[in-house]
């Protein structure tokens, strides 16, 4: 028997990232020079004691499936419990796709009841944030919930973009509010939650047979559980959040990384070995600055050779940089070549891209930032030198 | 099928390098920013195929082990065969092998007991990257007794000296292996063995009281055996000495060798999960090779930084090598300087060494 479950639901498209998904489950985006977006939470759980886990995909799902693995860097290469990917899939009574959040872990009972946890954690896989879910979970039982939603205090401004939640002076929820126009509370749902497993076991089998549901925890679930007036409580989270949900806010949360005291997850690793963040480590060489390369506050990892101007930019594993290259608050995917003479700022380039010499591409101050990949590179072209 | 086990021997390594095998054996060293002298033995021996791979070590291995560890690194973390490090001794009240025979001694049904009917045997200190597929052949073909790897050196050095030359003849066979100085031809110390031959040797030596297998076995039994060269003439270093460990650290800094020596094949070494490089505001770093993990917001020059490092501002490291986990502080003045891991150097010091004698601080000191 396992205390508490984590369902991590990692199917989901990431629409809005445009091309970044293009191939890619949003929790596969690379971020923040080595990692994948699923690893802040992976590592959340490896950090947390949550060693029983099922990943439940379902858009575009190899490369996650690679990266995991048997989830030996998160330390879930278990023989009891551990890591499982559990992609949806046919049965003796025929079989579905994941119809919405809820029916994901539906469509799992079995996975579930066979660990009979008497918690389920249910994270997603698309936000950059350090948690320790056992203080969840210590509210959870303290104030004997059947539900506990971890939520962050959003600007009043932007409430009305978020799941609100209305609660008490003691945090007890008492109506879920999907983007209200009006809000009466700035508290948004983080997507997080622990149930008591028995109680969300009916509530699912129940919605399961509701043809008119969306079978979405936010939608469904938790304004049944209101309904029949189960004990929900807000979990109040005070550190750093970020939803990488469009190309501006991945962006941004990549500067936030760059900026000591924005309280994102890096120099929080740095301080506080127990946050550390953990990914399947790739084997290469260490990186190599020549002698004209400068490269000022900025995130570079393995494999790179340095020899034009980096600055305020991050880049992944195996990065080539020639002379004269001026790369400004831009995110350089894996294996990207840079050309002599390029200018880039406010530019994501996507993984083996090979940015031709001279090609200088701008986004503007307040402009999304582009995405560069090796086929729309061409209508970016502001200026061309030495090319054909 | 023919195939090769890999036989990692560091017992009987020659080796001058002070403050830093106080805590390490020398196989352990780090090397070139995130590796460990070993990794390029081990590396080449899985990147020519081969799924067992054994160690000898007798002392000071507690970082060896921990740096090895199951051998995923190299996946050799295998169901059958994969790494095996193997102990010196044995409850055997009969045992009279000395030397480095009393691994192969006492480990007798570690060798019957492999699918391999060729060894491939390798000490720590010969650094390059290759795969050993070509000198298979080769030994297969000539069908050798032993094949033995040589290097051509451009220039004889000290470090050559521990190691025996080869006088190659016609059709490769080896016409002599000896200490001769002036012999550019340097024995890697990396041979091929034929497996029955290898304990037929063994054998050989413990009846007459011989303590290294190599010298005594093959060395002084040349004209019993059939003894083929083959020569490596790619990127490489040998390392046994502070000298030639510093030298060799600096040569990487010259770009066209970095490539040479990483390029692939990759060498492998054990993963850990630092975060990348972080370069803040006042970093100036030119002509260096940093791993993960280090903070740098000062001016690092021709240096090596290994992972974890961190360098504050106005602080200047020119020309040196800065293991695990070092912490510069403001206004440090570093020239020429080996600090080994967990150095902390305290605002304002100045360390100078020469290019020919590095200053070396051991491990966890403060200055």
């Amino acid at each position: 028997m396992k205390e508490c479950v984590g369902m991590l639901l990692a199917g989901g498209e990431g629409k809005r990232l445009g091309l970044l998904t293009n191939e890619n489950a949003k929790p596969a985006v690379p971020f923040g020079g080595k990692y994948r977006i699923i690893d802040f939470t992976l590592s959340n759980c490896a950090n947390s004691s949550i060693q029983t886990l099922g990943v439940l995909t379902q858009y575009s799902p190899i490369n996650l499936n690679q990266h995991i693995g048997n989830g030996k860097a998160w330390d879930m290469d278990r023989r009891n419990g551990g890591v499982t990917m559990l992609s949806p899939a046919t049965g003796k009574h025929g079989g579905d796709w994941y119809s919405g959040t809820a029916d994901a872990i539906y469509q799992n009972i079995h996975f579930i009841d066979q660990y009979d946890p008497k918690y389920v954690l249910i994270i997603s896989g698309d936000h950059i944030y350090q948690m320790n879910y056992q203080s969840v979970l210590a509210q959870h039982k303290a104030t004997n919930a059947d539900a506990t939603i971890s939520v962050i205090e959003v600007p009043w401004e932007d409430a009305s973009r978020f799941g609100i939640l209305n609660t008490t002076e003691t945090l007890e929820i008492y109506e879920f509010e999907e983007k209200p126009a009006n809000p009466q509370s700035n508290l948004a749902s983080m997507g997080i939650y622990i149930f008591t497993w028995e109680t969300l076991r009916e509530f699912l089998i129940e919605d399961a047979t509701d043809p008119d549901s969306s079978h979405d925890f936010g939608k469904d679930i938790i304004p049944a559980m209101l309904g029949q007036d189960k004990r929900l409580f807000a979990y109040l989270f005070t550190e750093y959040w970020k939803d990488v949900g469009t190309i501006q806010s991945y962006w941004e949360a990549t500067m936030d990384l760059l900026d000591e005291d924005s309280g994102s997850p890096l120099s929080v690793a740095r301080e506080d070995r127990s946050k550390q963040i953990y990914t399947n480590e790739a084997n290469f060489p260490p990186q190599y600055i020549g002698g004209t390369g400068r490269v000022t506050n900025s995130f570079i990892n393995t494999g790179c050779f340095i020899y034009g101007d980096v600055s305020n930019s991050v880049l992944f594993r195996n990065v080539l940089v020639k002379q004269h290259a001026s790369i400004h608050q831009s995110i350089l995917h894996p294996g990207v070549t840079i050309g002599e003479n390029v200018v880039l700022e406010r530019v994501i380039v996507m993984e083996n891209t090979e940015v031709p010499d001279g090609v200088q591409v701008y986004a503007t101050k307040h402009a999304e930032p582009l995405v560069l990949n090796q086929e729309n590179i061409r209508e970016h072209f502001s200026e061309m030198e030495g090319m054909n | 099928m023919d195939r090769m086990m890999g036989l990692i021997n560091l017992d009987q390594e020659y080796h001058v390098f002070n403050e830093l095998t106080y805590f390490r054996n020398n196989a352990s060293i780090p090397f070139a920013g995130r590796y460990r002298l070993i990794d390029f033995a081990l590396s080449n021996m899985t990147n020519s195929g081969m799924e067992e791979v054994a160690v000898f070590v007798r002392h000071k291995y507690r970082s060896l082990l921990d740096h090895l560890g199951s051998g995923e690194s190299w996946d050799l973390d295998r169901r059958h065969g994969g790494l095996f490090i193997l102990p010196p001794d044995w409850n055997d009240p009969s045992d009279r092998s000395r030397g480095d025979l009393s691994f192969f001694h006492n480990n007798r049904d570690y060798f019957n007991r492999g699918k391999a009917n060729h060894v491939l045997v390798s000490g720590s200190q010969f650094i390059a990257n290759t795969d050993y597929k070509e000198a298979f052949s080769q030994h297969l073909e000539t069908d050798a007794d032993v094949t033995v790897i040589y290097t051509p050196v451009d220039e004889i050095r000290p470090e050559h000296q521990a190691y025996f030359r080869i006088e190659e003849g016609e059709d490769a066979r080896v016409i002599g292996i000896t200490n001769d100085e002036q012999n550019p031809n340097v024995f890697t110390g990396v041979y091929i063995i034929k497996k029955d031959l290898l304990m037929e040797i063994v054998n050989y030596c413990i009846a007459y009281h011989k303590e290294n297998l190599f010298a005594d076995g093959i060395k002084d039994q040349l004209h019993e055996l059939d003894v083929r060269a083959y020569k490596y003439d790619g990127y490489h270093a040998f390392i046994n000495t502070i000298e030639s460990f510093y030298r060799e650290n600096m040569k990487l800094l010259t770009e066209e060798n970095f490539i040479n020596l990483f390029a692939k094949p990759f060498i492998r070494t054990k993963a850990s999960s630092n975060p990348p490089v972080k370069y803040q505001a006042q970093a100036l770093v030119n002509h260096s090779i940093i791993a993960n993990g280090c903070i740098v917001n000062g001016q690092v020059e021709n240096s090596i930084l290994f992972r974890g490092v961190e360098v504050s501002d106005h602080s200047t490291i020119k020309n040196s090598i800065i293991m695990q986990r070092c912490k510069i502080e403001e206004d440090v003045y570093l020239e020429n300087v080996i600090l080994d891991k967990d150095v902390h150097v305290k605002k304002g010091q100045r360390i100078i060494g020469t290019s020919d004698k590095p200053y070396v601080v051991a491990k966890r000191q403060i200055v």
